[in-house]
């Protein structure tokens, strides 16, 4: 992959968001989580337990700077400084590279807290799609972490393996689950799991002149049944939710559903005063570790290290 | 009795042509995606090298990933069926077969008379093949034959953390900005597949003599790798990615024109489990 190519189709938006409806000053407990993963970088600021803000950017050779870039991108316009926050927790697989943080938990129960929070109690099953990894985790109505199965070794089923493909067939990754759907009939799956030889395999459908919708149907299909295998060894639960940037593209979500013969949740805030807010299945890893900082200090389990 | 030979693999063709046990010609080819088509060329090249037509051959045996779309052939056998024949041929000690192409790696015990007694193969992934290292010297920007022979330099020993030849690459980017010798990378990446072609290697047992072959057979870092992981000197013939279309020449002229192979398949684990 070269830095600065003319075109980037794997370049996903980068997201921002401030809540509204929270005045920090009038908050007694400010945290942080901050997830670096492969890929993606968040930060989320969360004051009272409550979610106030969060960034979302591409991660860069720079795991600290990546981190900064990401909780900067949080605080945002708003007036809230980092030497205010009471707590920050790293997460993700660049967690021991986060400076601001105080400590570390693994991203898998962050990503099942978060998940929690955003989906409800009723959540047993997170399926979260990372950058370079995909995790499937069995939780309670806590979003405690019962038992998980990742695959960590294999590109094929990950962000990773969607990027690749975008930029191989030269199509925006935004644009795949959309076009997945303008076909006449859904074709045989791409064949081969490693990503390496499906990009033979593509190249020689599109040699052959096989519709380039259909090729893209063919490849989320691929993925969809690559992480069915992994939910079927782990037992899928509902109510069963995805995170990180797969669960954004429905041309895998929606057949996966079909394949597990189980409906995901609706990507909507379970909290009904969150309806207005913006959703994005990326930022549970760093909303979790946010959350997780809010309990510690509330519960004195943490020192706060705010210094103004 | 003139017989022939054709290995068309997932990248390259390679053809054989036996005039009583005798080779009158050899030929490769890169076949891309039209493969049919170049199996025929790269066919018909290596009789007119011979002052052949093809009325001229008795029987012609294909044999390779794509042995299918060689449409003038009068058989097809596995990989494994052909290349136990042309090593028995050279090399009648053979006991083990290591053949690793560009889009697999196989481990063949091999009986006295040239048959198969037990097959291995890894072919689903990548990480056990020659693209692995192809994607590797690709990060690297060198050649694979550079790759190869800058290996042979490096006395350190680096662990490559990614299995994956996708993960790799950026490994392998990050190595480079870490500002490890390229020669430390390159054995790495020698050292990875090496165990990986083992692990293999091992579920056959590995009886000597082992005859590597295969495209990787020419990649001296690859073998310097191997050699040690396995603790064992292996024979490696002079040209290596022409065994298979020897096996399948010899295979004509025995008449054998299908064979039945069973074989284990190997499978990288890629999932950890865990508990809260």
């Amino acid at each position: 992959m070269s830095e600065g190519a003319t075109n980037e189709y794997w370049r996903w938006p980068e997201s921002t968001w401030t809540n509204p409806d929270i005045d920090w000053k009038k908050g007694t407990l400010i945290t942080a989580g901050v997830d670096v993963g492969s890929v993606s970088s968040q930060g989320v600021v969360v004051v009272d337990g409550e979610l106030y803000s969060f960034g979302n950017t591409r991660t860069g050779y720079d795991s600290p700077d990546s981190a900064r870039k990401s909780l900067t991108m949080a605080l945002g316009k708003t007036d809230l400084t980092l030497d205010r926050i009471d707590y920050c927790i790293g997460t993700g697989y660049g967690r021991v590279n986060v400076p601001m943080a105080q400590r570390t938990i693994t991203e898998i129960a962050c990503h099942a807290r978060g998940a929690n929070f955003m989906y409800g109690p009723e959540v047993r099953t997170v399926m979260d799609m990372g950058g370079q990894d995909c995790k499937a985790i069995n939780c309670d109505e806590k979003g405690k972490v019962l038992n998980f199965m990742m695959n960590d070794k294999c590109a094929a089923g990950t962000g990773r393996g969607m990027e690749v493909f975008a930029d191989l067939i030269e199509v925006p990754v935004w644009e795949i689950g959309p076009r997945s759907f303008q076909i006449e009939k859904e074709p045989p799956m791409i064949s081969s799991t490693c990503v390496v030889f499906a990009k033979s395999e593509v190249v020689g459908l599109l040699e052959e002149g096989v519709p380039e919708n259909d090729i893209i149907a063919a490849y989320c299909a691929a993925m969809a049944h690559r992480i069915m295998e992994l939910l079927n060894r782990l037992g899928v639960h509902e109510k069963f939710v995805i995170t990180g940037g797969i669960a954004k593209n429905e041309g895998v979500v929606k057949r996966l559903e079909k394949e597990l013969r189980i409906k995901t949740a609706e990507t909507v805030w379970y909290r009904p005063e969150y309806k207005a807010y913006p959703f994005d299945t990326q930022i549970a890893g760093a909303l979790g570790a946010a959350l997780f900082a809010e309990a510690m200090v509330r519960k004195g389990k943490a020192q706060s290290v705010r210094k103004a | 009795m003139i017989v022939a030979g054709i290995d068309l693999g997932g990248k390259n063709a390679h053809v054989v042509v036996l005039k009583d046990d005798e080779i009158l010609a050899k030929g490769e080819a890169t076949t891309g995606i039209q493969k049919a088509a170049a199996a025929e060329t790269v066919y018909d090249e290596t009789l007119k090298k011979a002052g052949l037509e093809r009325t001229d051959v008795e029987r012609m045996v294909a044999t390779g990933s794509a042995g299918k779309r060689a449409a003038f052939a009068d058989g097809v056998i596995p990989d494994a069926a052909a290349d136990v024949r042309g090593v028995n041929r050279l090399f009648p000690s053979a006991r083990t077969v290591i053949d690793v192409g560009a889009e697999e790696g196989r481990a063949i015990k091999v009986s006295p008379e040239g048959r198969v007694l037990d097959f291995a193969i890894n072919e689903k992934c990548a990480a056990g093949a020659g693209t692995f290292v192809e994607a590797m010297a690709r990060a690297l920007e060198i050649s694979v034959e550079e790759m190869a022979t800058i290996s042979l330099k490096s006395t350190k020993s680096i662990p490559m953390n990614a299995q994956c030849a996708v993960f790799g690459e950026s490994e392998v980017v990050s190595l480079i900005h870490q500002k490890v010798a390229k020669q430390d990378i390159a054995k790495a990446v020698h050292d990875a597949i090496a165990g990986r072609i083992a692990s293999v290697g091992r579920i056959v047992g590995l009886e000597q003599d082992v005859v590597v072959i295969g495209g990787m057979a020419n990649n001296k870092g690859f073998i310097d790798a191997l050699t040690k992981e396995i603790q064992i000197d292996v024979i490696v013939p002079a040209d290596p990615a022409f065994i298979g279309a020897l096996g399948a020449a010899v295979a004509a002229a025995s008449g054998v024109l299908d064979e039945k192979v069973e074989a284990t398949v190997v499978e990288q684990e890629t999932v950890t489990e865990g508990e809260a």
